[in-house]
């Protein structure tokens, strides 16, 4: 009943084709970006923006990355860590190189970095399909982690082998460094959130986004009715990169201060893929659902059993929390694979005619 | 300069100064192959006969070892230890056959291979929550001694593993090409719904199939276990069966000895004699980049089938 | 039938084809032409080497002898790509559509090779992307007109039922604006009333756009009443090249494939 969208005609292929043709889309919309950009901030602690917020942005932006690469254009790949650490370590590089260029800017260039790995290590996509990709996204993921280890010059040869973020400003607000407010990272990755999912839902709405997905469902027709499947394989490695390359940095520099290689492991490579698979293949939204619901899930693992009186040590959270990991994710690919997105789509569908369910 | 030579002159001189040396790495790579191989056959059994990459055979590896030391830490003797971890993997099979495969039945294969991540995850947890997480010893009685054949040292446990790993390997490929299962089990591969079709009962083979992926899982585990203690980092290992998968193809049996035995040779080789060049433990990356190379020039692995993609 | 068409000068013209999967030989020295404006048909028993021979056609096999020879270029072995942007389309036996993607979506892929702004562009999407997209989807708008299938624009194709999945297919295919269109059994496993659809729909293209089709098909009824011209291959061997009764006529065809009606 609230969702009826009849007398809502299109008259223009334009309106037909934009984001949120339906009204109660667009106030819906609207509600979340004033809620994201003015009520929360105003409500939230610095708890909740450091440990759940911003990582969960920039997860986000991580997700959309990777699923822009195996959702969109069907092509497996375990090597996202490794994207997001060269992200990470470019910006520290160019940071302490170039003390006076503009963060954003070195955030770009770490990204076109990133996006440069990418394409190397997506040349073998064109010979190398499905399960076998994925070994080369493997060998990308263990080859750059242990290259970051092991040359000192990423480093800046400091002797604790961490890289850590040094003090920076954007419009004279202090936004990188332990000096930098919650707040101000709060809006920085959630800047980047919007304004990156807008230009990836331009993108996968449009020609180059239909030639990915035609290259995931059927590269033998695509590539004969004119899709190049080099070339628009590795568009998706690079602008996937560049995404996860972007993260990496915001990672490292808005939200954890300083790292080390081992925070771009294999296992964050499988939790930004455990994302998009809880959250929907091939949806923008469904990478930020499933960014939000991992994100979540361990806060929620920790209180919630206190909450109902049960005590489980701390070790044994760690486990049940993997084990709930895997239960969730057979669950979710056995009911809906394609995730929370069909989730909600389904549940928009049943308020169409609430409450008259026939 | 220095490292122009480190790369490309030195590793052979060192190979020529001391061909025992070199024979004992080359042995020691073929015995750490040896496990591999072991690892990537319970892979290839289970995408031979139901066309699932089941990234959860390190998970049950390590479950499998787990289980094995559980029951010997009781007091149970080791045969009987043994027959009854096996009857644990078989429980475990029909488990997954009834909870998750049956549910996923010919559903594509990237939503099949994210099922056993999760899997992968649900026996990491069970098994350290139901075993705890500290490193383990494992003794089942096979003697651990070096030895000296010529001028080369040997160890007998290495040996052994060999010996198990040819024996289970030569069972398994007869039982492939030989039996009406086996045959069933090559059908079902191919296609679930034609051999659901001719009536091919998918649940029991697919039952049977995991059980015998659960008993090499065992046997590696074991032999890992008793090399080297049972730990998280067996998981791992799944991880480097992907390199030797691509290097034997998904679907052969003999191809996952080969190239287990190749990637362990080239890894060790390459580790002793390149690694101080590049600063050592470039035993991570390089059984995958020697993988990637392979694919270049042999998408389908050394014995795997070619593709001929119809329209 | 084919009195007021203008049938032009040959088009496509293949010489010599000969194809070989490892041991087995798929096509052994094929040679015909098709003029431009033409409805040329291709015939005989499965596994004759049918869409093998459109497959080298477009790019997608290449024969071990022999050329092809397309709008005067005579090549050894066409590339897929270029045969797509040289005008070249074409529809499969068992449908190739992408399933992911709705009707609209896989029609709109058709004009991809037609869609120049780049990734930037696009990203940003108001302004010029924007207005090319609306560009061409005019034009796709159009093809889903002629088909009639506006009603399922959104459905994802991996829902709609076989004849409408064939329909769609052909969309994508026109929608390329091709010069030489090639059918692979467009009509196989349709109803009549499906067929005869199908038959307008061909006919109409090569009627209003003058577009040269290559028509593989089983229906015989089909074959002799639109063809302008037969070819028939039987275990990769040309059997007849020539008009409809001709081909209709001939013995080795007739032992071979046709058959004859029993009073």
């Amino acid at each position: 009943m609230f969702y009826r969208e009849a007398g809502q005609l299109k008259t223009t292929y334009e309106t037909d084709q934009g984001l949120f043709p339906i009204i109660q889309d667009r106030w819906f919309l609207g509600l979340i970006l004033v809620a994201a950009f003015v009520v929360i901030p105003m409500i939230a602690n610095e708890y909740w923006m450091q440990a759940i917020l911003i990582p969960l942005f920039i997860y986000a932006l991580a997700a959309i990355g990777l699923n822009i690469l195996t959702g969109y254009a069907g092509q497996v790949s375990l090597g996202t860590g490794a994207f997001m650490a060269i992200g990470a370590y470019a910006t520290y590089k160019i940071c302490t190189a170039f003390p006076d260029m503009n963060i954003v800017v070195i955030f770009a260039m770490s990204g076109l970095f990133s996006a440069g790995v990418g394409i190397v290590f997506g040349i073998p996509s064109l010979r190398i399909k499905g399960f076998y990709l994925a070994v080369a996204t493997l060998a990308a993921q263990f080859f750059i982690l242990w290259l970051f280890n092991k040359v000192g010059w990423f480093y800046n040869d400091n002797p604790s082998g961490t890289i850590t973020a040094p003090p920076r400003e954007l419009f004279g607000i202090l936004i990188t460094g332990p000096e930098a407010s919650a707040t101000t990272r709060y809006y920085v990755s959630l800047s980047f959130l919007v304004v990156f999912a807008m230009a990836a839902k331009n993108l996968v709405r449009g020609r180059i986004g239909r030639s990915w997905m035609a290259i995931r469902d059927m590269d033998i027709a695509a590539e004969i009715i004119g899709i190049e499947p080099l070339k628009t394989k590795l568009l998706a490695f690079a602008i996937s990169s560049f995404y996860c390359g972007v993260a990496g940095a915001l990672y490292i520099f808005v939200w954890l201060g300083s790292a080390e290689t081992e925070a771009f492991d294999i296992f964050l490579s499988f939790q930004i893929m455990f994302m998009i698979i809880i959250g929907g293949l091939g949806s923008i939204m469904g990478s930020i659902l499933g960014a939000a619901f991992i994100t979540l899930l361990p806060i929620f693992l920790t209180n919630f059993p206190p909450m109902i009186g049960l005590h489980i040590a701390t070790d044994i959270s760690k486990h049940l929390e993997e084990i709930v990991f895997g239960v969730l994710i057979v669950f979710f690919l056995i009911v809906e694979p394609h995730g929370l997105a069909r989730l909600w789509q389904i549940v928009k569908e049943k308020l169409r005619q609430w409450p008259f369910p026939y | 300069m220095e490292f122009l030579e480190a790369v490309f002159v030195l590793p052979f001189l060192d190979m020529a100064d001391s061909p025992a040396f070199l024979m004992e790495v080359v042995i020691g790579g073929l015995l750490t192959g040896v496990m591999y191989s072991l690892v990537a056959l319970g892979f290839v059994l289970i995408f031979k006969a139901s066309g699932v990459f089941n990234f959860a055979q390190g998970a049950m590896v390590l479950f499998a070892a787990l289980a094995l030391v559980g029951f010997m830490e009781q007091g149970v003797p080791v045969v009987l230890a043994i027959l009854m971890t096996i009857g644990v993997m078989i429980i475990l099979a029909w488990a997954i056959e009834r909870l998750m495969l049956r549910h996923l039945v010919n559903q594509e294969g990237i939503i099949l291979f994210m099922a056993t991540i999760g899997l992968n995850f649900i026996l990491e947890g069970v098994g350290q929550i139901a075993w705890g997480s500290d490193v383990k010893v494992l003794d089942i009685g096979i003697p651990d001694q070096s030895f000296e054949l010529g001028p080369m040292l040997l160890n007998t446990f290495d040996i052994s593993a060999a010996v198990i790993a040819a024996v289970m390997v030569t069972v398994l490929a007869l039982f492939f090409q030989y039996t009406a299962v086996g045959r069933a089990l090559r059908a079902v591969a191919d296609d679930h719904q034609a051999a659901l079709s001719v009536g091919i009962p998918l649940k029991t083979i697919w039952i049977i199939v995991w059980a015998v992926a659960g008993i090499v899982a065992l046997v590696a585990g074991v032999m890992w276990g008793a090399k080297s203690g049972v730990q998280f980092s067996l998981v791992l290992i799944a991880l480097k069966a992907l390199p030797v998968l691509i290097l034997g193809g998904f679907t052969s049996v003999p191809g996952a000895i080969i190239g287990g035995l190749i990637i362990g040779v080239g890894e060790t080789v390459a580790e002793i004699y390149w690694g101080p060049a590049f600063g050592g433990a470039i035993e991570g990356w390089f059984a995958y980049m020697l993988a990637l190379a392979f694919l270049m020039f042999r998408p389908q692995g050394l014995f795997g089938e070619k593709i001929i993609e119809r329209v | 039938m084919a009195d007021h068409r203008n049938i032009g000068d040959v088009l496509l013209n293949v010489e010599g084809i000969s194809l070989s999967f490892g041991g087995v030989k798929a096509l052994n020295n094929i040679s015909f032409n098709v003029r431009a404006g033409e409805i040329r048909s291709i015939i005989g028993p499965n596994g004759a080497g049918k869409s093998s021979m459109l497959n080298c056609i477009n790019g997608f096999y290449h024969p071990q002898e022999g050329q092809i020879t397309f709008k005067g270029e005579t090549r050894k072995q066409m590339q897929t790509h270029k045969a797509a942007a040289q005008g070249i389309a074409r529809t499969f036996q068992n449908i190739a559509l992408f399933k992911g993607m709705s009707t609209l979506d896989n029609i709109m892929t058709g004009r991809n090779l037609k869609m120049k702004q780049n990734f930037l562009m696009q990203a940003l999407y108001f302004g010029p992307a924007q207005r090319e997209e609306m560009e061409h989807r005019k034009v796709v708008e159009e093809v889903i007109d002629f088909l009639e299938i506006e009603a399922i624009r959104k459905t994802p194709v991996g829902r709609l039922p076989y004849g409408l999945q064939k329909r769609v297919e052909l969309g994508r295919a026109l929608a390329a604006e091709p010069d030489l269109l090639l059918l692979d059994e467009p009509m196989a496993g349709m109803n009549h009333e499906e067929k005869e659809d199908m038959c307008r729909y061909i006919l109409d293209v090569n009627d209003q756009f003058g577009t040269t089709i290559v028509l593989i098909e089983h229906d015989m009824s089909v074959v002799m009443d639109i063809s302008d011209r037969v070819v028939v291959l039987d275990y990769g061997k040309m059997l007849a090249d020539g008009i409809p009764d001709e081909v209709r006529a001939n013995q080795d065809v007739i032992d071979a494939y046709l058959g004859v009606t029993h009073e």
